[in-house]
């Protein structure tokens, strides 16, 4: 049996008396392409930047390709992607440029990192231009790849497609689902409802606590709703 | 680990020296500063030290003496029957103009002869000596109309002038060390806060925390770079001010320019430490102009002698890194001396580097408490 490629066990944030994140407990397989949904201050923001390190646990524990994040944390980064919520490439720097650096942060070999670089501004259809020219839906699109660069057994998606149209939104997931079919985890957190529709299965956060887990299909017939969206309101608006 | 340096080094180039205009400012402020500051901030003509060398002292001599000290503009600091006394003043740069009567200088005025007098000026500083060579000839022109007035007929006070070169007064000699301290505060603490807060604005601070890199190597990867440019600097500011204002350089270079680098440093960690504190790159910019660059020339002996300071102003002074660099490097341009003289000061500026950095490293751990 693999180890999962996330692995969260009564995982707790506690800022002074204020309970972030509330002994949540979740598995994500590899390979498949996890949503991690929730309102604003739900939490999930504070438990994706303990599981990359970036934020100590106060309590519980959880491994990232099965990895220790407290104790392995040097060896954890190594393995994951993330791209946050700000578009964050270099905007005074070329496509190129932003590629071998991050190629090289990670310790990619020169020739590795132009080949993949070549590679990826074809599939993307990139020039080499200033990052800070491209479009915001083309930057997206970039800083995914980037993200990926150094094939990381899981990338962490902080609200990738903020303020992206909706035909780049869905390009977008077909990269996602292009990296997952190579085997990579996608942990994903989104405020678009139609795009938690594709992901394989997604977890509901409600002020700290993970309220609902397991695929969009069981979950309408569980909660007996039509679609993903009327669950979440039910559920982060308890009436 | 290399790899992984040199690429967040690469990348920190590349930002330098993209941003053309930035650079540019960067590159040619220690010139536009030494001349400025060379020019511009030049010992004051207002308190115009004067030596009065009057061998026989009659009325008019009085009159005149009196003349002199009844603007705020001059002050006699000493007053000799014989000349011999100038040249000393002048050579230990306790004096500025020196005043000398004819032996006979109220006769020749009673008699309606020339009555003469020698205006000596100290002209290290060409503009000055002019300035106060005017001021001083206005003086006696005006005793002398006035005389004619009094007396109803034509006199005759004939001065001679006489410009002394003196080397030892060089005011911008004791500015070049200052600057150059200030110039290495601008582009190390200010520069690298700017910087450093950015990547935090951006969130692209975020992507390299989540990254193998480690905290130490985004600020040794940050830092660098800058030093280079600070080092450039450094040689520019030299360069300007022996070839425009011939100060001299008397110590050793190397020394100097180590120690440079160790008060770079000192810079640069403040730099880094205003950034990890901070949220935005104007605070950034703000702070670090306040905690660097405002007492790095106005509490570090630079302009105002810290002796002259009030006491509170001269304590505080102690924990201001310039002030220690600007007595290494005015000791080893200006004295010639070596660490010998100067370990104290390196030590100083050592132990802060170290304290400093420690402190920005342990702000910058990725894991927020």
């Amino acid at each position: 049996m693999t180890a999962p490629a996330v692995f969260a066990r009564d995982l707790t944030r506690r800022f002074g008396d204020f309970t972030a994140v509330d002994h949540i407990s979740f598995e994500v397989a590899t390979g498949e392409v996890f949503g991690f949904l929730g309102a604003n201050g739900a939490g999930k923001t504070t438990a994706m930047k303990m599981l990359i390190g970036l934020l100590a646990p106060t309590e519980g524990e959880a491994r990232v390709a099965d990895l220790d994040i407290v104790t392995q944390t040097e060896q954890v980064r190594c393995r994951i992607g993330y791209m946050s919520q700000r578009f964050s490439l270099y905007e005074d720097l070329t496509v190129k440029e932003n590629i071998s650096l991050y190629g090289g942060i990670y310790g990619l070999s020169d020739s590795t990192i132009a080949e993949r670089s070549r590679n990826m501004m074809e599939s993307l259809g990139l020039k080499d231009e200033l990052v800070g020219k491209l479009p915001l839906g083309w930057k997206q699109k970039l800083a995914f790849s980037v993200a990926l660069l150094h094939e990381p057994a899981v990338v962490f998606l902080d609200e990738p497609t903020g303020g992206v149209d909706p035909i780049t939104r869905r390009q977008f997931w077909e990269l996602i689902y292009a990296a997952a079919a190579r085997g990579t985890t996608v942990f994903v957190t989104t405020h678009y409802m139609d795009e938690a529709e594709y992901c394989d299965r997604i977890s509901i956060m409600v002020a700290g606590k993970i309220a609902t887990m397991g695929s969009p299909g069981d979950l309408k017939k569980k909660w007996n709703v039509s679609t993903i969206d009327e669950l979440f309101v039910r559920l982060a608006r308890p009436t | 680990m290399i790899t992984t340096l040199r690429a967040f080094m690469v990348k920190e180039l590349r930002h330098i020296l993209r941003d053309r205009q930035t650079l540019t400012i960067l590159l040619l402020m220690p010139l536009v500063q030494v001349v400025l500051f060379g020019y511009a901030l030049r010992s004051d003509v207002r308190d115009i030290r004067l030596v009065v060398v009057d061998p026989s002292p009659d009325y008019a001599t009085q009159e005149l003496k009196a003349r002199f000290t009844a603007g705020r503009r001059f002050k006699i600091v000493a007053v000799a029957p014989s000349f011999s006394i100038v040249q000393p003043l002048f050579r230990q740069g306790k004096a500025d103009v020196a005043v000398t009567f004819d032996p006979d200088f109220a006769e020749h005025l009673e008699s309606n002869e020339p009555a003469r007098i020698l205006l000596a000026v100290d002209a290290s500083d060409p503009n000055t000596g002019t300035t106060m060579q005017t001021y001083a000839a206005a003086v006696i022109a005006e005793y002398e109309s006035e005389l004619k007035q009094r007396k109803g007929r034509p006199v005759m006070i004939v001065p001679e002038m006489r410009m002394r070169f003196n080397p030892s007064l060089e005011s911008v000699n004791l500015f070049v060390p200052g600057l150059i301290a200030l110039v290495l505060t601008l582009v190390s603490a200010l520069m690298t806060a700017i910087s450093l807060s950015r990547e935090k604005e951006r969130g692209t601070l975020e992507i390299l925390l989540v990254s193998p890199l480690r905290p130490w190597q985004i600020i040794v990867g940050k830092v660098l770079p800058y030093l280079g440019l600070a080092f450039a600097n450094v040689l520019t500011a030299l360069l300007a001010a022996w070839l425009v204002f011939h100060v001299p350089f008397r110590g050793s270079v190397v020394l100097l320019l180590a120690e440079s680098i160790l008060y770079s440093m000192v810079s640069l960690a403040i730099g880094v430490l205003v950034a990890a504190r901070t949220t935005s790159q104007r605070v950034a910019m703000l702070i670090s102009l306040m905690a660097t660059l405002l007492p790095s020339s106005l509490l570090s002996g630079m302009i105002f002698p810290i002796a002259s300071m009030p006491r509170l102003l001269q304590v505080i002074s102690n924990v201001v890194p310039a002030r220690w660099f600007i007595i290494i490097a005015r000791g080893i341009m200006l004295k010639g001396i070596g660490v010998t003289y100067l370990w104290r000061e390196t030590l100083v500026l050592a132990v802060m580097t170290m304290f400093f950095m420690a402190v920005a490293v342990r702000s910058f751990k990725p894991r927020v408490a």
